[in-house]
């Protein structure tokens, strides 16, 4: 079916200079835009929600050390990041570094309720500000490895992500109109999904939809990926938690 | 009562009395449907099957829900505000569990 | 529709077998008439809002507001939405009383496939007001795709 849809459309090579990229919300339906923009029916409120009472709860809270939730506006706008030990962390792994150093508690896991409601809630004080991770210094090689792997194509279909993402955005893929492709709006809430879902779950789809290998949750390839779709999206803004069909 | 439910009630902080108010209730909740998304295996129905609403002592909505929600439930209905006081929003679940929420409401 | 007729035919053995009251509603064409009990229902005096394409079966947004006095005499109690094509036609009954100041709900309903929608909506008075619509589903409720 897939096979089908792909073959119609006409294939160039190439990524779009950061000059052509659009806000992922104007590759939005008019009906699903304006959910994502109503909190008081977009289901995603209720993971913003989980994530502030979580912010709060317990004798060594994220608030004891962070103070209110306010304090995390723009923080989302960095992520992914490079840590001074050299490790590459989104916005879930710098929560759970910040779970197991500080809070000397188990992790919460990928994909986990209280891991997706934390990252929603922090994401969503970012809501609106531009994306403007590090490109230099340490995050170099990684921004590279994510770059080849967003521009070699790939699985059965031997498709680049931006074949669809550069050179078909905008077009009607399945029911679906072809995005740039950002991380911006994760987690979202995706219809398809029934619940809120991150990002890496969002590439996962990806990954199968042409029929290549799919890397697991918080996998380095996904980490290094997410943090070049982050630098491809600089000036744009959080539109997290997102809202998707 | 069973464990807490997430809810995102929206409704005005304060009203006329007599004013028409509208509430938008949005509860996390998977609403478990009888079988599973590839339509093979059956799986115990699990959903919230009714919500109440209680205000200034009377029942003043109810909605009787089937497997053909959709997942985490979103519900908009209105109501008259007559007195300040608590909206109670309560919801069964399958299985005999009830959840509890109150808002609030100032009528001037 | 190109499933009505399939449609039709898995109904009918079942129909013909008496079956218990529990399995009484099982196409909507039933639970209407159960609704109805004999009354015939007007097609004025409600407005039925739902997008007639839908992007996504898991979620579909519905807006029934009906012109009701809303008073202890006159009132709507009950709205009904019924799906033709869901395993369970009675998606949602919602109870109103005069209280509720205006007879007008939202919410969202999954819908398995492209089918037909009715409400019926129940006055104090006896009376019954039906609206009906066709909504056509992109990708049904039913499917994990990724
Ligand atoms: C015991 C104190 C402490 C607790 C508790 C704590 N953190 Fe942290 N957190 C820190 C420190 C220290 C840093 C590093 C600050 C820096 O990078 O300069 C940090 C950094 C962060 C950052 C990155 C901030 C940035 O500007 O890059 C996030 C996000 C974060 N924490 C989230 C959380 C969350 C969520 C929780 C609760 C689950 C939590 N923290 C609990 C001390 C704490
Ligand atoms: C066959 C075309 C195709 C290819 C190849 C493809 N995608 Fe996608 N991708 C889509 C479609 C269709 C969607 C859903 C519509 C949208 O949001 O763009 C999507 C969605 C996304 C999203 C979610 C965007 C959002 O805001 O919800 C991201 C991120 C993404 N793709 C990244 C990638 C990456 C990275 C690759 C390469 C590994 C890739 N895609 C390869 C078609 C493709």
């Amino acid at each position: 079916m897939i096979h089908r849809a792909v073959a119609a459309l006409i294939l160039a090579a190439g990524v779009a200079a950061a000059s052509e990229l659009r806000p992922s919300r104007d590759f939005l339906s008019p009906e699903l835009r304006a959910l994502q923009d109503d909190p008081s029916r977009h289901p995603g409120w209720l993971w913003v929600e989980d994530g502030e009472a979580l912010w709060q709860r317990g004798e060594r809270s994220c608030q004891s050390c962070h103070g209110g939730i306010g304090s995390m506006a723009g923080v989302a706008t960095r992520y992914p990041a490079v840590a001074p030990d050299g490790a590459l962390l989104n916005l879930e792994g710098r929560i759970e570094r910040c779970r197991t150093q500080q809070q000397n508690e188990a992790p919460f896991g990928t994909e986990s309720d209280a891991l997706l409601s934390l990252t929603a809630a922090i994401a969503q004080s970012s809501r609106g500000l531009p994306m403007r991770v590090a490109t230099d210094g340490p995050a170099a090689s990684f921004i590279e490895q994510g770059r080849r792997f967003y521009e070699t194509r790939q699985g059965q279909l031997n498709l680049a992500c931006g074949q669809c993402h550069d050179e078909n955005a905008g077009r009607r893929l399945r029911g679906d109109v072809i995005s740039n492709g950002l991380g911006t709006g994760y987690p979202a809430y995706r219809l398809e999904w029934n619940t809120l879902g991150s990002l890496h779950r969002r590439l996962r789809a990806c990954s199968l939809g042409v029929r290549a290998t799919q890397f697991p949750l918080g996998s380095p390839e996904y980490l290094a990926l997410e943090l070049f779709l982050a630098s491809r999206a600089a000036g744009l803004p959080v539109e997290a938690p997102g809202l998707r069909r | 009562m069973a464990n807490p439910i997430v809810a995102r009630i929206t409704l005005p902080d304060r009203a006329r009395r007599g004013e028409v108010i509208t509430i938008r209730v949005l509860v996390r909740h998977p609403m478990e449907r009888a079988i599973d998304a590839a339509g093979l295996t059956p799986l115990p129905r699990k959903i919230l099957h009714r919500m109440r609403v209680t205000y200034a002592d009377e029942e003043v909505f109810r909605a009787d829900l089937s497997q053909g929600i959709t997942a985490n439930p979103y519900i908009e209905f209105t109501t008259i505000a007559v007195e300040t006081g608590a909206i109670v929003f309560e919801w069964d679940e399958d299985g005999g569990a009830t959840y509890r929420r109150e808002v609030r409401l100032v009528v001037t | 529709m190109t499933h009505a007729s399939r449609r039709a035919v898995l109904v009918l053995p079942i129909a013909a077998a008496a079956l218990p009251a529990a399995a009484a509603e099982d196409d909507m064409a039933t639970a209407e008439r159960a609704i109805l009990a004999g009354r015939t229902p007007v097609a004025t005096g409600i407005a039925f809002e739902m997008p007639p394409l839908s992007e996504n079966g898991n979620s579909v947004d519905v807006a029934v507001r009906i012109d009701s006095p809303m008073t202890p005499a006159d009132h709507v109690h009950a709205i009904h939405i019924l799906s033709e094509k869901n395993p369970v036609p009675r998606v949602v009954t919602f109870t109103l009383k005069p209280r509720a100041g205006r007879a007008e709900v939202a919410t969202r309903i999954r819908l398995a496939t492209s089918q037909q929608i009715i409400v019926l909506a129940e006055t104090s008075a006896g009376q019954v007001h039906r609206a009906a619509r066709e909504v056509i589903v992109v990708l049904g409720a039913c499917v994990e795709g990724g």
